[in-house]
């Protein structure tokens, strides 16, 4: 059976409380051990960094909305490319990469686990077809429920089983693993043209609220006992004075106790709702409440969704705020409503530092993650595309690491930036340790995959290892940024399930990642209830044959499938 | 045995609630399927075996699918600009093969969006789409707009299933609660059974959405009293009705794809559905034609990062419309070899095209005769994809299904077919290298 020892590692692995130690790690049939023979493939990490395999837990990498991105801008697919080699696909893309280059460019940067955050389940059977097509990284989809007729049905009934039962079976029919609240209610607004204007405005035609909606999906999202929290991307994203409604939302989830050792609430690029001022015009950054909240309560996590300069292809269920986007930058436009489900929408932009906009949302990211206590409490993301391409997750660190990094920055960013936010003023500049936890222990934490072997190095852990050319000893990332941002970006060895995938940045394997889905049971007569339901709008609305909507097998040819259960 | 919620492998509805039944394994009836899918599941005649043949006036010779595969390897191994064409007529899965065979002999992959709605494709790139799932249209649509399309002709169940007669959450009448416009150039079937017929000169599409624009915006007044053949009055009193439509959907086709302004008049259609979208909500979808061409589109762009038209002869996608599309290089006679499959060249290229591709090899896969089967030198007949063999379709809307097997037969499917070609091209290349 096939071994490899790694020597001489200094390790960081923030779950089992690994800062910086010189190890070595054993590894056999694709997972970590104690110890292994003689005749082990020896690779000497000479003193270099270590981490476990980096996880994204919020990204946007496989599906309609991702092709439509692809299809929309060839300008896009000009960019990036890289010719096929004996081992490699041919490569194109910089937001929106081909399947090929979005496996290869996760790997190269030592991650080897990633989520793609949005799958409405109409359409799942493309997200799958997608990321059974992305190399090497193993995934999972998280699934649209905030928008779903059969969701708020069952919420105005106030018949919580039924909405349990529901949400169990969209996750079978998508082959999920977790429950995705976008924009709630408004893509059903969104149906007419309309929007919902915060968590008590009510939804069209449907008579529950934004806030009904949070509450009671995270209810049946602790019913069902699943491995994930609810994942929730607020109302009003992309509005100044946004802030109060984030704030307002954190408090609907307060008292939502979860069973397993986790969050219980997940909110998602929170860089888009954490913006202050009534217009434009006095636009500002509200991170310091959000990260008073974030170092009074201890029940939620966020993710940064982090900006960076230059080109994006914003891509999201929230139809509204792309319309917006769209009007406003005179950008172009693709919608794609999905019938009893969701809308979505795609707009491709360019951030500028000399507009203080942009450079204002820059510095929110960055002090969400900052002026956070916790660093297990903010995960890092760009939240792939909309804020920047994932590529630049390496940057991202070293912003995070060094001050004068950031100062380099600001050097080119409009001034009235540092008027509207405090980063400036930030002297924080977090270590080896806080960017593996940013970076792959809590995202592996707050997905609920630690236990499945991600996120650490533990013994019986999955061998997602990567090796960094830069001695953390040696190395003062506060000043040698350039260097530490080389070494993140192409990784010495990204080794997944075992294998080495990656040499001194060149892919060398492309096995095939496994996708990570969960199986739940649900209350009887709850499910009796929703069946009937479910069967009426399949009859009535629905413009596909319930037989022919649920995701086959076929389409997920390396399930990892995690079976919970109602209680 | 009656197989129930079967997929209809002919137009871009991809209907998905046929009854199948079948008898000793043959199609015997087929229920709730348009007279053109029922008679495409029941089957015709079919190309029994492979055949070649050196002389494409000559006749053809009954040859092995070793043979037949091997030689088409052959061919396309030594091509130096080898086309590879069709696509449509065949499932997700086999698509992907196709690109992976396009890496392989670095040539040129198009499908036949390029002589449909590849115009369609370049307005997005302008414009992007604003569109959406059929059922959301179903379900909402007060004003149903048919521009330069014929759906009783062409997409026979559209307008019962998903447009105009069905009934929906918000148009609980059906029929009765749409408003239905037919912009057109002559009067179609459809425009027989509109509330609106607006016939427009032909080729002056372009300047009738213009002017609907103008007027939307309230710049009535630069407006001449006529344009493209429709009356200002008449432009005037649509442009209110599109205001007033709680939710209006455009379906359109080639009349405007393929007609002067091309891709143009589709960029043009997408301004005007995004400012109306100030107003109350509106979508446009193109009306595809073959089941899964709207499949191949999203199997080339996950792939390459392009809908159509990759020209892999650098060794990385490239794409540029004008340059790479099938015709384009037809008409430059760089073309050396064309390999035809679920698609018919033979039947839709201009004459230019055709007298190229008399002169080059020809390699045809597919279970049906058809034109291109007259310029062949190799024909490889296959299973019929969504009645002998399962696999993935998108439907119009981009919503992929399952097409369901109903019955065995011994013939390979377009994969197996393609897998042998792209190891034997290996081993040829390999060999060279």
């Amino acid at each position: 059976m096939s071994e490899m020892v790694i020597k001489n590692a200094t390790v960081y692995d923030p779950i089992n409380n690994i800062n910086g130690d010189m190890m070595d790690i054993a590894v056999k049939d694709g997972k970590i051990v104690d110890s292994v023979s003689g005749s082990a493939q020896t690779i000497d990490a000479g003193g270099r960094l270590v981490y476990p395999g980096g996880v994204d837990a919020h990204t946007h990498i496989a599906g309609s909305k991702v092709n439509v991105g692809r299809i929309m801008r060839p300008d896009d697919s000009r960019l990036n490319n890289k010719p096929r080699t004996k081992v490699t696909r041919p490569r194109t893309g910089y937001t929106v990469p081909n399947v090929y280059s979005m496996g290869y460019g996760y790997a190269e940067m030592g991650y080897t686990t990633a989520f793609e955050a949005a799958v409405p389940i109409l359409k799942a059977r493309h997200t799958h077809e997608e990321l059974e097509e992305i190399p090497i990284i193993d995934k999972g989809g998280l699934t649209l429920f905030g928008s779903n007729w059969m969701v708020m049905d069952a919420i105005r009934e106030n018949d919580l089983d039924r909405l349990a039962a529901y949400v169990a079976w969209g996750l079978l029919s998508s082959r999920g693993w977790g429950v995705k609240i976008v924009n709630p209610g408004g893509g059903e607004a969104w149906g007419f043209g309309k929007n919902v204007s915060g968590l008590d405005d009510p939804v069209p035609n449907f008579e529950v609220t934004p806030r009904q909606i949070v509450r009671q999906l995270a209810e049946a999202n602790e019913k069902l006992n699943l491995p994930h929290s609810i994942h929730l991307h607020c109302n009003n994203l992309g509005k100044p004075g946004n802030y109060e409604t984030t704030l307002a939302t954190f408090d609907v989830c307060k008292d939502i106790k979860s069973k397993r050792d986790r969050q219980s609430l997940h909110v998602t690029h929170v860089q888009f709702n954490a913006w202050g001022g009534n217009h434009w015009g006095d636009f500002e950054s509200k991170a310091e409440p959000i990260a008073d909240y974030l170092n009074k309560n201890d029940f939620l996590t966020i993710d940064m969704g982090q900006l960076v300069f230059g080109s994006a292809t914003t891509m999201t269920a929230d139809g509204p705020v792309q319309y917006a986007n769209a009007r406003l930058l005179k950008a172009r436009w693709s919608n794609g409503d999905v019938e009893l489900e969701d809308s979505s929408g795609v707009t491709p932009l360019e951030y500028h530092p000399q507009s203080y906009i942009h450079g204002i949302m820059w510095a929110i990211g960055l002090e969400l993650a900052l002026l956070t206590k916790d660093p297990w409490q903010v995960l890092m993301t760009t939240d792939h595309p909309n804020g920047g391409p994932y590529v630049n997750y390496p940057m991202v660190m070293t912003m995070l690491m060094s001050k004068k990094r950031r100062e380099e920055e600001m050097a080119k960013i409009a001034e009235k930036t540092f008027e509207r936010t405090s980063i400036a003023g930030i002297d924080k500049e977090l270590d080896w340790y806080d960017i593996a936890i940013k970076t792959r222990a809590t995202h592996a934490k707050v997905l609920g995959i630690v236990e499945h072997g991600k996120g650490h190095l533990g013994v019986g852990a999955d061998a997602d290892i990567a090796i960094y050319d830069i001695k953390p000893d040696e190395t003062d990332a506060t000043i040698e940024y350039n260097k530490v941002e080389a070494a993140f970006r192409y990784a010495a060895y990204t080794i997944k399930g075992g294998e080495i995938v990656v040499k001194d940045g060149e892919i060398t394997a492309t096995p095939k990642g496994k996708t990570f889905w969960v199986k739940s049971t649900a209350p009887a007569d709850g499910h009796e209830r929703m069946m009937e339901d479910l069967k009426m709008k399949f009859k009535k609305y629905y413009s596909v044959s319930m037989a022919n909507y649920m995701v086959q097998d076929e389409y997920v040819e390396h399930p990892y499938v995690v079976e919970t259960g109602y209680q | 045995m009656i197989i129930k919620d079967v997929l209809c492998p002919f137009c871009g509805c991809l209907c998905d609630d046929l009854a199948v039944e079948v008898e000793d394994n043959k199609v015997v009836d087929v229920k709730h399927a348009c007279k053109i899918g029922a008679s495409k599941i029941m089957g015709h005649d079919r190309i029994k075996a492979p055949m070649m043949r050196d002389d494409k006036n000559g006749e053809f010779r009954e040859v092995s699918y070793d043979e037949a595969i091997n030689e088409s390897a052959k061919i396309l191994a030594n091509s130096k600009r080898p086309l590879l064409y069709g696509w449509a007529s065949g499932l997700c899965e086999m698509m992907a093969k196709g690109i992976l065979l396009n890496e392989e002999v670095g040539g040129i992959i198009d499908n036949t969006a390029s002589v449909c709605h590849g115009p369609s494709v370049l307005g997005v790139h302008e414009k992007g789409l604003p569109t959406g799932t059929l059922g959301q249209f179903a379900n909402r649509a007060d004003l149903v707009v048919f521009w330069g399309c014929n759906p009783v002709q062409a997409h026979p169940r559209h307008m019962s299933r998903y447009s105009v007669f069905n009934k929906g959450f918000f148009a609980s009448k059906g029929r009765r609660s749409r408003k239905v416009v037919v912009f057109d150039v002559r009067k179609t079937d459809t425009a027989e059974m509109a509330d609106e017929y607006v016939q427009v000169n032909p080729g002056e599409d372009y300047i009738v959405m213009s002017a609907l624009r103008a007027i939307i915006a309230d710049k009535a007044d630069v407006v001449p009293d006529s344009v493209g053949g429709v009356p200002k009055e008449k432009l005037v009193e649509l442009a209110e009705a599109m205001k007033s439509a709680k939710f209006g959907i455009v379906y359109f086709g080639m009349g405007l794809t393929q007609s002067r302004g091309k891709y143009k008049n589709i960029d043009n259609a997408v301004s005007l559905i995004t400012e109306l979208n100030a107003h109350g909500k509106h979508s446009i979808i193109p009306m595809r034609g073959h089941y899964n061409v709207g499949g191949f589109g999203q199997v080339c762009a996950w792939t390459t990062g392009y809908a159509g038209a990759v020209d892999m002869s650098r060794g990385i996608p490239y794409y540029n419309p004008g340059e790479t599309c099938s015709n384009d290089l037809l008409m430059r006679e760089e073309i050396d070899a064309a390999f035809v499959i679920a698609g018919d060249a033979g039947a839709h290229f201009p004459a230019q095209s055709i007298a190229r591709m008399s002169k080059v090899p020809v390699i045809q896969v597919d279970p049906f005769h058809n034109p291109t089967t007259e310029m062949a030198n190799i024909v490889i007949p296959t299973k019929v994809s969504g009645v002998e063999l399962e696999g993935t379709a998108y439907r119009m809307d981009c919503v992929s299904l399952r097409m369901r097997k109903l019955v065995d037969v011994d013939f390979p499917s377009d994969e197996e077919v393609l897998d042998k070609i792209i190891a034997k091209v290996q081993e040829i290349k390999g060999a060279s290298s």
